[in-house]
C-alpha cells in the first residue's frame, strides 16, 4: 500500500510538472521511442554541403555516406483507424535529407506492408530525377511469386511505384534466407530472372546490380565465387560494431561483419552496409554502457558511435538508416556531415562496447517486421521490443529475492500490456514455425516466444526463481 | 452532534464500501472487505452468527442506525435525498405505515430464499442492489477515468496505473441494476427512505425489532408545539405530528429531527412511549414491481466492443462462448447448489475478477449470480480474489494450493475445430499451458509418427481452469472447451 501511494503520489508530480512535455509528445508521435539526447547541436546550426561522399567505381556515383533506408517510414492512422504511412512526414524528411546532402534511397516492394516504394516515389518525383540514386530489391520471397512470370511483374511494378525509368541500385533480395542455396536457385536462377537482370542492366534500366545478404554463408561465397559472370556492383551486408568480430556469438547461423567486407574488399566491390545501428539496439543500449558512450563523447549521440564505426571504412558505399523521425535524421546528418573516422583507439573502445553489450541477454530482433504478420496475430517484434527494453532499462528482476523485484515486476507485467495487447502476446504462440525462415537475424522465434512466456508466468503468479 | 457522528461514520463506510466495488486491482478488499461482511443479509447467508447477532443487538439498543451508517443503499439514498431537499426545503410530509405490504413482501422474500430462489429474492435485497448499481454504473465510469490516467501514465513512463478492460458483463444484470438506479434514485430524491420503509426485506425486519430499541428518538409532548417542521423533514415520514408520535419500525435515528426541532421537543432517550401505527391503506407500489418482473424475461442481445486492430497485425476473430451444458461456478463455490442458495448476486466477485471470466448469468434460476467463462481470459492459478471478497459463502475462502487441486469441471475435445488437423500447422498450445500437465499430445492416427498431433484429455487432472480454451489458437469455436460440474471435487 504505502509503495503503491508514493507511486501515485509521484506520479501526479511528474504528471504536474510535465505536462507541456507530455501534451508535445502526444501529439507527436505514436511510437514510444524516446527523442535522441536534447543536449546535441539543432539542424539550424549545421551547415549544408558538409555531407561526406564516397564514389561508386562502376558508374562513378558520388553517394552519400548516409543512405535512406525506406523501411521505417512513420505511420498514421487514417479516418477508418487502418495504419497508412503518412505521406506529409515522409515528404519533409525526404525534402530536409535531401537539402543537406543524402541522395540515396533504399526501398523495397515488401517494406511497411506493401507501400513502401509507392510513399518513397512520390516523395522523390518532386525532386530532380538525377539528383537522387533510388535503390530497390526484387523481393520474391514468397514461394507464389517465384515462377518468372511474378517476378516479373513485381520487378516491373517497382518503376511503376517509383514513377522512375531506371533504378540506379537493383538488389536480389535477402538472399541466404530460409533455405539457402536452394532457395536462391528458386527465386532468381531456375526461373532466368539473374540472367533477366543483367540484360537489364545491359539495356540500362538498371545502372548497378548487387545482392543483399543475410543467413547461409554458402550462398555469400558462392555468388561471390560467379563474381567474373555476374560482375556485382555492389553488395548490402549487416555490419556494425557488435557483428564485426561478435556475429558468431549472437547466433551461431550468422557470420561475423569482418569477413563479408573483407572478401568484399578483396574484390573492390563497394559495400553497401545494412543495419549500422541494429534496429536502433545499439541506441537503445542499456543504462551503463550509454553512459559510457556519452562520457567519452559528451556532444555526440549513443548512435553516432554506431554510424562512425559503419562509415569508417573506406570499401562502404554508403551507411543506410531507417529514420523514423526527424530527430534520427538530424542525429545521422550531423555524424556524418562530415564523419569523422574512427580511431584505432576509439575502435578498440567499440570493440570493449560490443563484449560489454554481449552480457546482457538481450534478443537480436531489429524490428524489421519480416515475420509479420503472424498468421496467429502475434505481435513479435513488439514482444521482443518489451523484452530487450525491460532488459536495458533495468526492469527485468534477475531472481524473486532482488530487492527491487515488487517494482521490476510491475514495471515488466504492465509495460507488456501496454506494448502488446494481450491477444497478441506470446502466449499466444501455437509453434507453427511459420516465421523461422523470415527472420534475417535467424531468431528461432518459437523458442523465445515460449521463453519470454515462461518468464511471464513466474512473474504472474510469484514463484520463486 | 449525534447527526454529525451518524454523517460521519456513514460517509466513511459508504465510501468504502463503494471503493471496495470499483476497486479491481484486488488491492483494497484486504482492508475493506468486512465491509460487505457485516452487511446482514449476506451474514445471513454465510451463517455468519457473530455478525448476525450484533447487528441485531446494535438494533435493539439503537433502532435502525444499520439502515442509516451500514447499509450502502440506504446512504446513496439519503445523498440522493440531501439533493433532493436543496432542491425544494420541506418538501417531505407524514404518510401512514404500509404495514401489509411490508409484511407481504418480506414473507415472499424469505420463502423465495427458503425455496433457494435466491436470484429473483435478490432483486430487492439492498447490499446486493447497491452493489449491482456500482458494478453497472458507477464502475465503468470509474475505470474510464483510470485508464485515461493510464493514458497519461504511459506517456510519461509512469507505471502507477495501467489500463483495465471496460466491458458489459451481462444484459440483463445492467438493466435491472439500471431500474433499480432509476427507480430507487427517483424515490430517495423525491421522497426520501421509500424504498426501505415498504420494499426492503431488511428493513422491515430491523423495523420489527427498532420499535423495541432502547434507543430512540422521542418527542417532548409539552414543548411540542406541532409546528410540523421535523415531519416535513423527516425522510422516513414516520413523524406523525397530529398524535405527536414516531412510528419507530420506519424511523432510522438519522437524527435530521433533532437539530431541526426549534422548540429542542425532540431527543434520542431511552424514554418509552408507545405508538401504535395505523393500519396500512392501499397505495402499493406495484408499478415499480411490475417493471422488475418484466426484466426477468430478457435475454443477452448485445455484445461488448471491441478495440480495433493494427493494420499490420492478422485479425483476430472474437472468441464466442460455447454452449455449455453445465454452467461453471469459480473454484470455493463448492456446488451449482451452494452458489445458488447463497448468492444474492451482488456482483463484487464480478469486479474483483481481475481475468475477465466472471459475469452474472443470465439464466432465470440463477440470474445475476456469478458464472465462469474463459473467452476472455481464464482462471489463473495465483488467483483467488473472489472467494476473498464473497460475503455470503456462495465462493468460500480457498488458498492457491486448493484451488489448484479444485476440479471444477473438465475440458472437452473437438476434433472438427483442432488445428492440426484444419488448419495443418503444429499446435500443442493448450498441451504446452495446461497448469496440471492434463493434456498430452499425441498422433491423430496411431502409430502413424507423421500425423499431426493432437491432444488428450486425462479428465482426472483436470481442473477446469480454461488455460486450454482460452489460448486455443481456433476461433470463433476454441478447439478444446470446458465443461463445468455440479460438484466440485478434490483431485
Amino acid at each position: 500500500m504505502d509503495n503503491k501511494n508514493i507511486n501515485r503520489r509521484e506520479f501526479l508530480k511528474r504528471f504536474g510538472l510535465g505536462i507541456a512535455a507530455t501534451s508535445a509528445a502526444m501529439a507527436g508521435c505514436s511510437d514510444n521511442t524516446k527523442p535522441l539526447s536534447a543536449d546535441t547541436l539543432t539542424l539550424a546550426e549545421l551547415p549544408p554541403g558538409q555531407m561526406s561522399y564516397r564514389t561508386c567505381p562502376s558508374t562513378g556515383d558520388k553517394v552519400s555516406l548516409l543512405g535512406y533506408g525506406c523501411m521505417r517510414w512513420p505511420e498514421k492512422k487514417d479516418e477508418n483507424g487502418n495504419t497508412i504511412i503518412d505521406q506529409e512526414m515522409v515528404n519533409r524528411l525526404v525534402d530536409v535529407a535531401m537539402a543537406y546532402g543524402v541522395n540515396y534511397f533504399d526501398t523495397s516492394p515488401a517494406y511497411c506492408r506493401g507501400k513502401s516504394e509507392e510513399a518513397t516515389g512520390i516523395a522523390l518525383a518532386r525532386h530532380p530525377r538525377n539528383s537522387y540514386f533510388i535503390a530497390t530489391k526484387l523481393s520474391n520471397f514468397a514461394p507464389s511469386t517465384w515462377s518468372r512470370e511474378e517476378s516479373l511483374k513485381m520487378y516491373h511494378n517497382s518503376f511503376k511505384e517509383l514513377q522512375v525509368e531506371y533504378i540506379d541500385y537493383m538488389l536480389l533480395h535477402g538472399v541466404g534466407m530460409g533455405k539457402g542455396i536452394e532457395e536462391l536457385n528458386s527465386r532468381y536462377i531456375d526461373n532466368g530472372i539473374l540472367d533477366f537482370l543483367l540484360e537489364e542492366r545491359e539495356k540500362g534500366h538498371i545502372r548497378n546490380l548487387g545482392f543483399s545478404y543475410h543467413g547461409d554463408i554458402k550462398v555469400f561465397d558462392y555468388l561471390l565465387s560467379k563474381h567474373d559472370i555476374y560482375k556485382w556492383d555492389f553488395v548490402q551486408i549487416q555490419l556494425n560494431y557488435v557483428d564485426w568480430k561478435h556475429a558468431k556469438e549472437v547466433n551461431r547461423r550468422n557470420t561475423d561483419a569482418e569477413y563479408l567486407y573483407t572478401e568484399l574488399e578483396k574484390r573492390g566491390i563497394p559495400a553497401i552496409i545494412m543495419e549500422p545501428l541494429l534496429g536502433g539496439r545499439l541506441s537503445k543500449v542499456h543504462d551503463h554502457i550509454a553512459t559510457k558512450l556519452r562520457q567519452r563523447e559528451p556532444a555526440n549521440s549513443v548512435a553516432s558511435w554506431a554510424f562512425r564505426f559503419a562509415g569508417t571504412p573506406e570499401g562502404v558505399l554508403t551507411v543506410l538508416s531507417g529514420m523514423t523521425y526527424m530527430e534520427h535524421l538530424e542525429d545521422n546528418l550531423r555524424t556524418y556531415s562530415p564523419l569523422v573516422p574512427l580511431s584505432d583507439d576509439e575502435k578498440a573502445f567499440l570493440e570493449e562496447t560490443a563484449q560489454a553489450l554481449l552480457r546482457y541477454p538481450t534478443i537480436p530482433c531489429n524490428d524489421c517486421k519480416y515475420c509479420m504478420p503472424c498468421p496467429y496475430g502475434l505481435d513479435i517484434p513488439g514482444i521482443l521490443l518489451h523484452f530487450n527494453k525491460c532488459i536495458n532499462e533495468g526492469k527485468m528482476p534477475s531472481s524473486s529475492q532482488d530487492s527491487n523485484y515488487r517494482k521490476a515486476r510491475r514495471a515488466f507485467l504492465i509495460g507488456y500490456d501496454r506494448s502488446v495487447p494481450r491477444l497478441r502476446q506470446a502466449d499466444r504462440c501455437i509453434g507453427c514455425d511459420h516465421c523461422i525462415p523470415h527472420c534475417p537475424q535467424n531468431i528461432r522465434i518459437p523458442r523465445e516466444m515460449q521463453r519470454i512466456n515462461n518468464f511471464v508466468e513466474l512473474l504472474k503468479q510469484g514463484k520463486e526463481f | 452532534m449525534l447527526r454529525k457522528i451518524r454523517i460521519l461514520l456513514a460517509a466513511l463506510l459508504w465510501a468504502g464500501i463503494t471503493l471496495l466495488f470499483l476497486d479491481f486491482t484486488g488491492t483494497l478488499h484486504r482492508w475493506l472487505g468486512w465491509l460487505a461482511q457485516i452487511q446482514l443479509l449476506p451474514a445471513i447467508l454465510a451463517l455468519n452468527v457473530g455478525v448476525v447477532v450484533a447487528l441485531l443487538l446494535l438494533t435493539l439498543l439503537f433502532g435502525r442506525v444499520y439502515c442509516s451508517i451500514i447499509c450502502p443503499l440506504g446512504i446513496f439514498q439519503d445523498i440522493l435525498g440531501f439533493f433532493g431537499r436543496k432542491s425544494q426545503k420541506n418538501r417531505y410530509s407524514y404518510s401512514p405505515a404500509k404495514k401489509w405490504l411490508r409484511l407481504i413482501v418480506l414473507i415472499v422474500f424469505v420463502v423465495l430464499l427458503l425455496s433457494g430462489l435466491n436470484a429473483i429474492a435478490s432483486l430487492i435485497a439492498p447490499y446486493s442492489a447497491y452493489g449491482r448499481i456500482v458494478q453497472n454504473i458507477f464502475a465503468p465510469i470509474y475505470q474510464w477515468g483510470n485508464n485515461l490516467l493510464a493514458y497519461l501514465a504511459e506517456r510519461i513512463d509512469s507505471y502507477a496505473f495501467y489500463e483495465t478492460e471496460v466491458w458489459l458483463r451481462g444484459v440483463p444484470t445492467f438493466l435491472i441494476a439500471l431500474i433499480t438506479f432509476v427507480v430507487i434514485g427517483l424515490l430517495a430524491w423525491r421522497n426520501g427512505r421509500t424504498y426501505c420503509n415498504t420494499i426492503c426485506p431488511v428493513g422491515t425486519v430491523l423495523g420489527g425489532l427498532a420499535r423495541y430499541s432502547l434507543f430512540k428518538p422521542v418527542i417532548d409532548t409539552e414543548a411540542c408545539k406541532k409546528c410540523n417542521l421535523c415531519a416535513r423533514n423527516c425522510k422516513s415520514a414516520c413523524i406523525d405530528v397530529e398524535h405527536q408520535a414516531i412510528d419507530y419500525s420506519r424511523c432510522v435515528a438519522c437524527m435530521d429531527c433533532i437539530g431541526i426541532c426549534n422548540k429542542g421537543a425532540i431527543s434520542y432517550t431511552h424514554r418509552r412511549k408507545a405508538y401504535a401505527p395505523r393500519p396500512g391503506s392501499e397505495g402499493i407500489d406495484r408499478r415499480k414491481f411490475l417493471s422488475l418482473g418484466a426484466l426477468l424475461t430478457l435475454t443477452s442481445v448485445v455484445k461488448a466492443q471491441e478495440k480495433k486492430v493494427d493494420g499490420g497485425l492478422a485479425v483476430i476473430t472474437d472468441k464466442k462462448i460455447p454452449t455449455r451444458h453445465t454452467p461453471i461456478v469459480p473454484p470455493g463455490a463448492q456446488s451449482l447448489r451452494n452458489m445458488a442458495s447463497h448468492c444474492t448476486g451482488c456482483q463484487l466477485c464480478v469486479s474483483a475478477c481481475p481475468n475477465g471470466v466472471l459475469r452474472p448469468s443470465d439464466a432465470l434460476s440463477t440470474l445475476m449470480q456469478p458464472h465462469s467463462s474463459y473467452e476472455r481470459g481464464y482462471c489463473r492459478p495465483e488467483c483467488t480474489k473472489c472467494s476473498e471478497v464473497c460475503p455470503t459463502g456462495a465462493i468460500r475462502l480457498i488458498d492457491t494450493a486448493e484451488k489448484s487441486a479444485t476440479q471444477i469441471g473438465h475440458a472437452v475435445w473437438i476434433k472438427e475445430n483442432c488445428i492440426p488437423l484444419t488448419v495443418g500447422d503444429k499446435c500443442g498450445n493448450c498441451a504446452r499451458h495446461c497448469p496440471t500437465g492434463a493434456i498430452a499430445m499425441v498422433e491423430s492416427v496411431a502409430g502413424d509418427r507423421r500425423a499431426p498431433k493432437v491432444p488428450i484429455i486425462n479428465v482426472e487432472k483436470c481442473i477446469g481452469c480454461g488455460a486450454c480454451e482460452n489460448l486455443c489458437p481456433a476461433r470463433p469455436f476454441s478447439a478444446i472447451y470446458v465443461e463445468g460440474h455440479e460438484q466440485h471435487r478434490t483431485i
